[in-house]
């Protein structure tokens, strides 16, 4: 069994048995609290240059299956571990998840005291860290995570964007809703499509699969454009709306990014923001985004639509938010975080475009917030 | 929202006498509904017959009858307490509180309701009102009421006669079956057949038995995965999952009696959102306004179909284990929400900063094994089934599966340290073998395997000793992997101790 090693910028250390690809990497140490989907989580793009650890001691029980990706290869770093399940047991799953990591070249490293690295982060925010399956010194390993230059003012949705348009699905074979075997009610109205009537650009900063299912299930047309592609590009494609994704990194180096979102706010196009999209969104409308100590990362996060009144149980994975201060007076802010009151959500005031900080697409995570992409539909046959 | 402002007494009914199937639970939900409620400055009245409760405790309740929990004492109680109220001047109204003291207070009622007591007097039920607690409630109406909003449930049909029942059969497609004939005492005839055969005389004779010449015959779901959910909803309809719930012991015995792991063990995330969603369609459809349900589901190991089993519209044994094992005290939300709170008008009782109106994620795993006595009802058949049999149960609390299981079984207070290696000799019938003895004959372990009972758990033990292979064993048990190679690791480590010793 190969040895691993993880090593903090601030000098701890924790080996245990290495697991996946004999590798070593840098990347800033964040913990998420879902207790399932970490298979969703390994593939998301926003994991970009970060090394995960599960706060759920168990992982790989269920293995890797091949309807659980969320883009063409997994994203993180490195994967920290409590405990690797010694066997798989779902019907789905087609290999594990030390054979998946392998294949991927991504190392893994389990045995350690999770729950101690995670109230480390807690207390002292998500740190530079290096992670090995070969062989190497603790001081070694310690001097490469704090050589490592860190995740602020780096651009890497350049590195996770599709370089080329693309119009997502066409032929209708990857959107369709996941649903289990029936016995009794064969029903499954989920399954079919409804037109795709509305024609939208998305921009891709790190986009996972299910936001592009969930907007063929709401009946868009999903044109897909790199994270670089300038307003007029995006509006050549003749969209009734735009989406901003989800995406890696800090949104402070994403200049382009930040001029593209303000020509479009200027245009006056329904826009629909997520996650790093909220963020850009954010910085549009004038505002400023700042580093959350550990951020916000797992299926639990309660979000209160100000609005309504209504509590929707949400999937983050955001390590920076908007400072509301920051914001012009024409942006509200219409959901907050309940446990921290960090801003969730904004809307504005004059022209047709909201957007929010979460996953409403989940996956992994519930689906309480699933009626956003319906609300976007709406907002765009208002328009 | 506020608090109702309009209630003025509570009514809460206890769960009487502590029985096999309803033990201290209840004591507990009640009690902490009735601390709840009196912080809000309302006047509880309560009823039991138990005074072997914390709940009859003077300090808890401003009044409490020690009496018969039956629709007529209660009734006498509601009589009594709506005069004492037009003395007091009180403005408010009476309510009662049905969902906290069990079965036998959602029983009970029930029975008020259909008495016509509860409207005679304006005594408001809050939490479930009762047409919600009679769509939780009746096996039909709640089957039906599940096809009708898309969800899945045991294929079933009725026949009267072979053609039909056949036919059904056909339907199905696929063995074990279960024949229930129509209106006879105690389900007389029905039973459970394993091939064509068996169904034919059984499917015949269950028509001739049945008054209406009727049975019904449904698929069964020996052997499947079960889970549980505990969900909570408040008067906005904010819905939240408390805890989710993996048996080890598949569909078959009672969810009290099987060993069950928190949380969730063996779904994906796809998989478990899907159930998470079924769990608020349920607890919508059926209507329960405010509080804790506990919904049951089966999955199909082979191609993963769930379907719903049952729910219970009221707080429950597992919600006692799931409070426990994150930390939400279901009972005392449940009695907040049912007098008009928001979750996230209640402060979370561990963080005190943070609402109530989230999901607990926990960073370990919690097991519950229950506790038997068959040794005091020498007469009792020790095969477990879906009538529950246990008297108590252990729950611990470990960063792995192993460590708490190992941790429960020690807290059982069988005198045994884990799932064995502690030196201490097996008795099993007459017979007393050495505990790192020689294996225990394979015949005695294929025996002890094949049917649930109380040392079934033990057993997966000596089936590795004695060389029974992970794969032998699931079939023996259907038991899912996952479980049978963690406990191969712990017995694997004893077999390293042990060599290491010598």
């Amino acid at each position: 069994m190969m040895n691993a090693i993880l090593a903090l910028e601030d000098g701890s250390v924790y080996r245990g048995p290495g697991f996946g690809a004999k590798a070593e990497a840098c990347g800033e140490v964040c913990f998420n609290t879902s207790m399932t989907g970490y298979q969703e989580i390994l593939t998301d793009p926003s994991y970009k240059g970060q090394i995960v650890t599960m706060t759920y001691p168990l992982i790989g029980n269920y293995g890797i299956n091949p309807e659980d990706i969320e883009s063409w290869q997994p994203h993180v770093a490195g994967f920290v571990i409590r405990e690797l399940s010694p066997v798989v047991s779902n019907w789905r799953a087609r290999q594990s998840l030390a054979e998946y990591l392998e294949k991927n070249g991504i190392p893994g490293i389990q045995g350690i005291d999770t729950r101690a690295l995670t109230k480390k982060l807690r207390v002292r925010g998500a740190l530079k860290s290096f992670i090995s399956t070969k062989d190497i010194s603790d001081e070694e390993a310690i001097a490469r995570a704090k050589n490592w230059p860190g995740l602020i003012g780096v651009d890497y949705v350049k590195e996770v964007t599709h370089k080329k348009p693309f119009l997502w699905d066409e032929k209708d074979e990857q959107s369709g809703q996941f649903e289990l075997a029936r016995g009794a009610n064969k029903n499954t109205p989920l399954k079919t499509l409804p037109a795709a009537d509305i024609p939208i650009v998305a921009f891709d900063y790190g986009m996972k699969y299910n936001i592009l299912r969930r907007l063929r299930q709401h009946g868009f047309k999903v044109q897909v454009v790199p994270a670089t592609a300038t307003a007029e590009e995006a509006l050549k494609f003749k969209p009734a709306g735009i989406f901003l994704s989800n995406g890696p990194g800090d949104p402070s180096a994403l200049v382009y990014a930040v001029q593209t979102a303000s020509d479009l706010v200027k245009s006056g196009i329904p826009i629909f923001g997520i996650c790093l999209g909220h963020q850009i969104l954010g910085q549009a409308f004038g505002g400023k985004t700042f580093k959350l100590k550990f951020g916000h990362r797992g299926g639990n996060q309660p979000v209160k639509d100000l609005v309504s009144g209504r509590v929707e149980i949400t999937s983050q994975n955001h390590g920076f938010a908007v400072d509301p201060a920051s914001l012009p007076t024409d942006v509200i802010v219409d959901r907050i975080n309940l446990n921290d009151q960090t801003v969730e959500g904004m809307r504005h005031k004059k022209k047709p475009i909201f957007c929010v900080q979460y996953h409403p697409e989940a996956s992994p995570g519930p689906h309480d917030s699933t009626p956003l992409f319906a609300e976007f539909r709406e907002l765009i046959k208002k328009s | 929202m506020p608090r109702r402002t309009d209630i003025h007494s509570v009514l809460i009914i206890g769960a009487g006498p502590i029985i096999i199937g309803q033990a201290c639970e209840f004591d507990y939900s009640v009690t902490q509904a009735c601390k709840a409620l009196r912080e809000e400055g309302y006047r509880i009245v309560l009823v039991n017959s138990n005074p072997a409760t914390i709940m009859t405790d003077p300090e808890f309740a401003d009044r409490t009858y020690i009496e018969p929990i039956t629709p007529e004492c209660v009734e006498k109680i509601i009589v009594r307490e709506v005069e004492e109220m037009k003395r007091m001047g009180a403005k408010g109204k009476l309510v009662l509180l049905p969902t906290l003291g069990g079965q036998t207070a959602l029983n009970t009622a029930m029975a008020l309701t259909k008495r016509g007591t509860l409207e005679k007097y304006g005594v408001e039920m809050i939490g479930a009102k009762a047409d919600a607690i009679e769509r939780g409630e009746d096996r039909q109406i709640f089957k039906d009421l599940m096809l009708s909003i898309g969800l899945d449930v045991p294929i079933s049909g009725t026949a009267h006669n072979l053609d039909e029942a056949r036919a059904v059969a056909e339907k199905i497609g696929r063995l074990p079956l279960i024949i229930r004939p129509a209106y006879t005492l105690g389900g007389t005839g029905g039973g459970i057949a394993y091939n064509r055969d068996e169904f034919e005389v059984m499917a015949k004779r269950g028509i001739e038995l049945s008054p209406v010449s009727e049975i019904l015959v449904e698929e069964s779901l020996l052997g499947w995965k079960e889970y549980e959910m505990e969900v909570m909803r408040d008067k906005a309809d904010n819905c939240v999952i408390i805890c989710s719930i993996e048996n080890f012991d598949p569909m078959g015995v009672h969810t009290g009696d099987s060993i069950t792991v928190a949380p969730i063990q063996t779904l994906t995330d796809k998989e478990y959102q899907i159930m998470r969603d079924a769990s608020f369609a349920v607890i919508r459809a059926v209507g329960v306004e405010t509080g804790g349900s506990n919904i049951q589901f089966g999955v199909s190991p082979d191609n993963g179909r769930m379907v719903i089993i049952e729910m219970n519209p009221r707080v429950s044994r597992s919600s006692a284990l799931a409070s426990k094992a994150t930390g939400f005290p279901i009972a005392k939300i449940a009695a907040k929400l049912a007098v008009g709170y928001l979750l996230d008008e209640i402060k979370n009782d561990i963080t005190r900063e943070t609402p109530a109106s989230f999901e607990p994620t926990i960073d370990y795993v919690v097991t519950k094994i229950p506790r038997f006595a068959f040794e005091k009802f020498p007469q009792a058949d020790p095969t477990l089934n879906t009538q529950m049999k246990s008297v108590g149960e252990a729950m611990a609390i470990g960063r792995t599966f192993k460590e708490s299981l190992q941790k429960c079984l020690r807290s059982l207070e069988i005198g045994r340290s884990g799932l064995g290696g502690d030196g201490k000799p097996w008795r099993i019938g007459a017979d007393v073998y050495e505990d790192r003895g020689q294996p225990l004959p394979r015949e005695l372990i294929t025996q002890k395997l094949s049917s649930p009972n109380a040392e079934r758990i033990f057993f997966i033990r000596h089936a590795m000793r004695a060389g029974f292979s992970v794969e032998e064993i699931f079939n023996l048990t259907k038991i899912d992997r996952w479980f049978l190679v963690q406990i191969k690791e712990i017995v694997d480590f004893e077999e390293e101790l042990a060599a290491v010793k010598n």
